[in-house]
């Protein structure tokens, strides 16, 4: 691990990204302690402020402190990606490794619900899981989550299929050992740096979607904030004050990239035989 | 060859079927009447009943996924619950402000990316390349419905070039609508070049460093015309697949930014259906956007095949 | 696709012609759009919205100001003991279809609106009746079991207006009326198209034609405003935008008032809220100047009980509950709250429902209750909160004019059994002169405001703004209506 965290600080993406990260999961950590003011506090009086001492971002239309919400609500974004690509995780990769091992039916049968879930536009079912099941951060987790599955186990079982091949594995297998047990003791910590790579890419995607389905109303449910709900708040009030839509999508995107940056940066340290893949 | 192209098209038949029958069973999940959403809350019973056995949903549930099935194929997309008219009317009337902002989103990403990804890859290690790079990376990180948003702030509500939303209808003049729809084809097509620039790049860095490319420089050809001639239209190959992909992202796109513009299209149109619990507009819609996806995916894999013919062999999944 | 194309082509051809609108046509954006299109058979003010007065008349009509005015009959007589009324119709008078119009249309609609198998939203109007004859063709005679004080009033609704037997059925989706206006075209999800009938019976409409087009979303509103591809919205949904209205030339606004009562509607049948001791402190916990401020942008005006404050018979009773929030707190422990409590709010879609939602759990919070708030489409909410009583509180503008008698229904949402004002209802029902019903309406303000029923909010005014140089829009809502018949461009 020591060496290579050594290696990721001469890498230019993994340092940028990294450090990106860790403040954005420091504020969202932050703001469980404090933020400058109650994120649902209304002061209808001193709305749609633009940035000042008082208020660091402005208030929007109730008066809120932008700030505030804003740390909140990178609470709420990230522990609704983290959860769902966990889920998606913790569903796929079995999965994954199970379609590697058995191959066969089982193989058959796994690639043809991915080759099926594909076909859904992940955003399309996530909107229709969110808006039949009801609008809220636990059906938004849900969604995001279910289609994180099929991508993880696609992933798995891609890196998985070659390790198969491996010379110590035909040995364990002679030896006696069952497939589930070479899988968790060989097989997946050979592919553990693609997994890691591929969750972060997850991560930020989820950050990407549960900002789209908060948007369009079906996320996280007020008073809890999120960055998606303020923009589209934003845009009703874009004639009056255009400066509430800056900063919701800038922390979105500096959010993503960071992570992006992280992901390139861990495949260079981790595999660089991946780098050609991209 | 043909054994390739038929178990592909097995496979598109049968990812239809599921599609549908997971769609017919996820919905028929959910509660809530039709009838009473169509005749409203002081309806009588008798009159439900009456409407209900005149929808056909009295009948058992591998009956009534049949005959929608059935009607699907003929082209019958049954009746909205919400406004009594045939879906396909609905549909018809979405599809003339989807499919041109879609078509629109594609002709703006591959105009941009695919010209900036060979430049990238000719400057390798340039700063022209590393500046694309770096634009791209920031460009697939912006969530294309704020990119939409500042778009609007600059172009409709500080410079009042275009408005901010809304779809001035193609019997209001052509060139007004396509206006309408320049902005939200713009917002949709960012993501999508970005990726495709830095695909482009890439498979034409990989073509450049192959043999038969060195051949070609050892001959004598210069170093741009190696590119075009040989380099880019097989570098073209994950390019098409990638755009093929792109395509279900697109359509998830489309839902979004439609809302953004509050353009009348198919993918507000779902949007809308799912909040009024319209649900057989939603089964038909879904039905009709995974089927296209699915299409679109099973061209895509022949196009693939009939240019490399190295795939043409046993198929793969 | 072939549709696309022609359409393309021909709009190629006349592309440049976008930019001079016709002044004897009206655009105008609407914000929700209507079910279907027959007032006799929905609740949905959205319906009236684009068919009242405009498409099907009545016996009688509402006007810009309020009052009652002839409609398809031209006079009437009351008996002296007030249960028969007399009415002389129009004579020469057409349905769109090109049906004549007579008494048996008058007998029909009204049997059908008041029968059994009735599926008319507001029955309770055509309650008195006993029975309806015609004895020639310009004549109708209604007999009422009691005296109606407001008869004449009542036949003036939406849901009163006279329709054809030929064409009732398919009302829905082509109505047929007598009106000034015929309807052309329903393009779902988009516009309504009306054309001027001009076999109309009375005076012609100045305008050659009317577009409705269904604009929910204010940032759409105001780009439909701001390119002109809506001449004009009777009630703007973005009531922050006014400012910049007021502040372009181009424009003219109007802030008229509506006959909307906007309540935060409380389950008086179970739960928590079942306690008076809850509902008035909720009461206490109210900041109505906070909630207009913030969710009307300043307009709308407080309310203290449900009735309309430009109403001449109105009773300030806003300071019936002052804020406060010790009291408030005083009296959820004595009902046995002491810690708080929980309550579910669901809101349907109007932005008044959402952000008043917003601004009123934030109030409150401040007292120890916490508000869950779910969102809900009309259709769900018809059915969870209207029909199903399942809620504890909800925020709706209730529209209709003077419904205060909704207080004394048997059954109606708020699950509100009061005697008292059974009793005040009747009587008014049986009073004929102003002063004794004035009078009777203030004590049923009163009742109301007393048994805290519902958090009365504010009246909800009436966002108008269209270009100059169009005139004859209503500034107020009397009734819910579009009134297109004297509006023109100057």
């Amino acid at each position: 691990m020591g060496e290579i965290f050594k290696k990721g600080l001469g890498n230019r993406s993994f340092v940028i990204g990294g450090v990106v990260t860790i403040i954005f999961i420091l504020i969202a950590g932050i703001s469980l302690l404090w933020t400058p003011y109650p994120f649902d506090e209304m002061t209808i009086a001193s709305k749609l402020k633009t940035p000042s001492g008082d208020h660091w971002l402005g208030t929007d239309h109730f008066g809120r402190d932008v700030f505030s919400m804003m740390m909140v609500g990178a609470r709420n974004s990230i522990v609704v990606s983290l959860v769902a690509v966990s889920i998606g995780a913790g569903f796929g990769i079995p999965l994954g490794a199970l379609a590697a091992a058995r191959g066969g039916w089982v193989d058959e049968a796994v690639m043809r619900f991915n080759d099926f879930t594909f076909a859904f536009p992940a955003l399309l079912s996530a909107v229709m899981i969110t808006a039949l099941a009801g609008p809220g951060a636990v059906n938004s987790i849900i969604a995001i989550g279910i289609f994180n599955v099929p991508v993880f186990a696609r992933i798995t079982r891609g890196a998985a299929l070659p390790i198969w091949k491996r010379e110590y594995i035909m040995a364990a297998r002679v030896s006696g050992k069952g497939p589930v047990q070479i899988s968790i003791e060989h097989v997946i910590p050979n592919i553990a740096s693609v997994l890691i790579v591929q969750a972060t890419i997850q991560f930020a995607l989820a950050i990407i979607a549960e900002a789209g389905l908060s948007y369009l109303g079906l996320g996280t449910q007020p008073p809890n904030p999120s960055w998606g709900k303020m923009l589209s708040e934003a845009q009703t009030f874009m004639f009056l004050a255009p400066h509430l839509a800056l900063f919701p999508g800038m922390a979105i995107a500096l959010m993503v990239l960071g992570l992006n940056l992280l992901g390139d940066g861990l495949r260079d340290v981790l595999d660089p035989r991946l780098r050609r893949q991209r | 060859m043909a054994i390739f192209f038929l178990r592909r098209a097995l496979t598109l038949f049968a990812t239809l079927v599921a599609t549908s029958i997971i769609v017919f069973l996820v919905l028929e999940v959910i509660p809530g009447d039709p009838a009473a959403v169509m005749l409203g809350v002081n309806a009588q019973a008798d009159t439900l009943a009456a409407l209900r056995a005149e929808m056909g949903l009295d009948l058992p549930a591998t009956e009534r996924y049949f005959n929608w099935t059935l009607g699907l194929l003929q082209g019958d997309m049954g009746n909205s619950y919400t406004y009594g008219v045939p879906v396909s009317e609905l549909v018809a009337e979405r599809v003339v402000v989807s499919l041109p902002l879609a078509l629109m989103a594609i002709v703006l990403s591959t105009v941009i990316a695919i010209p900036v990804g060979v430049l990238a890859a000719a400057r390798h290690n340039k700063p022209t390349d590393l500046g694309v790079m770096g634009v791209s990376q920031i460009a697939v990180a912006i969530p294309n419905f704020w990119f939409a948003i500042l778009l609007i702030l600059l172009f409709a509500v500080k410079l009042q070039w275009f408005s901010a939303g809304g779809f001035a209808g193609w019997e209001n003049g052509f060139w007004g609508a396509l206006k309408s729809l320049l902005l939200p084809a713009v917002a949709l097509a960012l993501p999508q070049a970005a990726i495709l620039a830095r695909v482009t790049r890439s498979s034409v860095l990989e073509i450049m460093g192959e043999d038969y490319i060195r051949t070609a420089r050892a001959k004598g050809l210069g170093k741009s015309s190696a590119l075009w001639r040989h380099g880019v239209r097989n570098a073209l190959i994950p390019v098409i697949t990638i755009m093929g992909l792109q395509f279900s992202f697109l359509l998830a796109g489309t839902i979004i930014i439609e809302n953004v513009f509050y353009l009348p299209g198919l993918g507000r149109l779902i949007f809308q259906a799912i909040a009024q619990r319209d649900l057989i507009v939603v089964k038909d819609l879904i039905v009709l956007l995974a089927g296209t996806v699915v299409v679109v995916n099973f061209i895509v894999d022949m196009l693939y095949a009939v240019l490399d013919p190295r795939l043409r062999g046993g198929g793969h999944g | 696709m072939k549709k696309f194309f022609v359409a393309a082509a021909f709009g190629v051809a006349f592309s440049v012609s976008g930019a001079l609108a016709a002044n004897d046509t009206l655009n105008l954006g609407v914000v929700l759009e209507p079910p279907h299109l027959d007032p006799t058979a929905g609740a949905a003010a959205a319906i009236d919205e684009v068919v009242y007065a405009n498409v099907m008349e009545g016996l009688t009509r509402i006007d810009a100001s309020g009052a009652v005015k002839p409609a398809l009959a031209k006079s009437w007589d009351i008996s002296s003991d007030g249960l028969t009324y007399t009415f002389k119709l129009h004579t020469g008078v057409k349905y769109h279809d090109g049906t004549m119009f007579d008494s048996a249309d008058v007998k029909f609609s009204l049997d059908r609106a008041r029968g059994e198998k009735s599926v008319n939203a507001q029955k309770a109007l055509f309650k008195a009746i006993k029975s309806v004859a015609a004895p020639s063709s310009d004549t109708v005679v209604v007999t009422l079991s009691q005296p109606t004080g407001s008869f004449l009033f009542n036949m003036g609704w939406g849901d009163a207006v006279i329709v054809a037997p030929e064409s009732a059925d398919a009302n829905k989706t082509s109505p047929v009326g007598t009106g000034p206006f015929k309807f052309k075209s329903w393009s779902k999800g988009n516009k309504i198209d009306l054309v001027r009938n001009d076999a109309y019976w009375g005076t012609a409409a100045k305008l050659k034609s009317a577009t409705f087009k269904f604009i929910s979303d204010p940032t759409a509103a105001m780009a439909a405003m701001m390119a002109g591809d809506v001449d004009g919205f009777p009630n703007f949904p973005a009531p922050e935008s006014m400012g910049q209205f007021k502040a372009d030339p181009r424009f003219e606004v109007v802030i008229g008032s509506t006959e909307g009562e906007t309540i935060l509607s409380m389950n008086n049948g179970k739960g928590p809220l079942k306690d008076i001791r809850v509902r008035r402190a909720i009461a206490h916990a109210l900041d109505r100047q906070a909630i207009i401020d913030g969710a009307m942008f300043g307009n709308g005006t407080p309310i203290g009980s449900h009735f309309a404050p430009h109403h001449p018979a109105y009773v300030d009773l806003t300071g019936r509950y002052p804020y406060d929030l010790e009291k408030a707190k005083k009296l959820l422990t004595e009902a046995g709250y002491p810690n708080g409590l929980k309550v579910k709010m669901k809101l349907p879609p109007p932005s008044y429902a959402r952000r008043g939602g917003e601004i009123i759990a934030a109030q409150l919070k401040k007292i120890g209750i916490e508000a869950e708030i779910i969102p809900l489409e009309w259709a769900q909410w018809l059915k969870e909160v209207f029909k199903g009583l399942d809620y504890d509180l909800t925020i709706v503008s209730h529209t209709e004019p003077m419904d205060i008698g909704i207080y004394a229904r048997e059954t109606y949402y708020f699950d509100y059994h009061g005697e008292a004002i059974k009793k005040v209802m009747a009587d008014l029902d049986a009073t004929a002169d102003e002063k004794g019903r004035y009078a009777l309406m203030a004590k049923a303000q009163k009742i109301v405001a007393d048994d805290a029923v519902n958090g009365f909010l504010f009246q909800l005014a009436k966002s108008g703004v269209w270009k100059k140089g169009v005139k004859g829009l209503w500034h107020n809502a009397p009734v819910q209506a579009n009134d297109l018949t004297g509006v023109y461009w100057e």
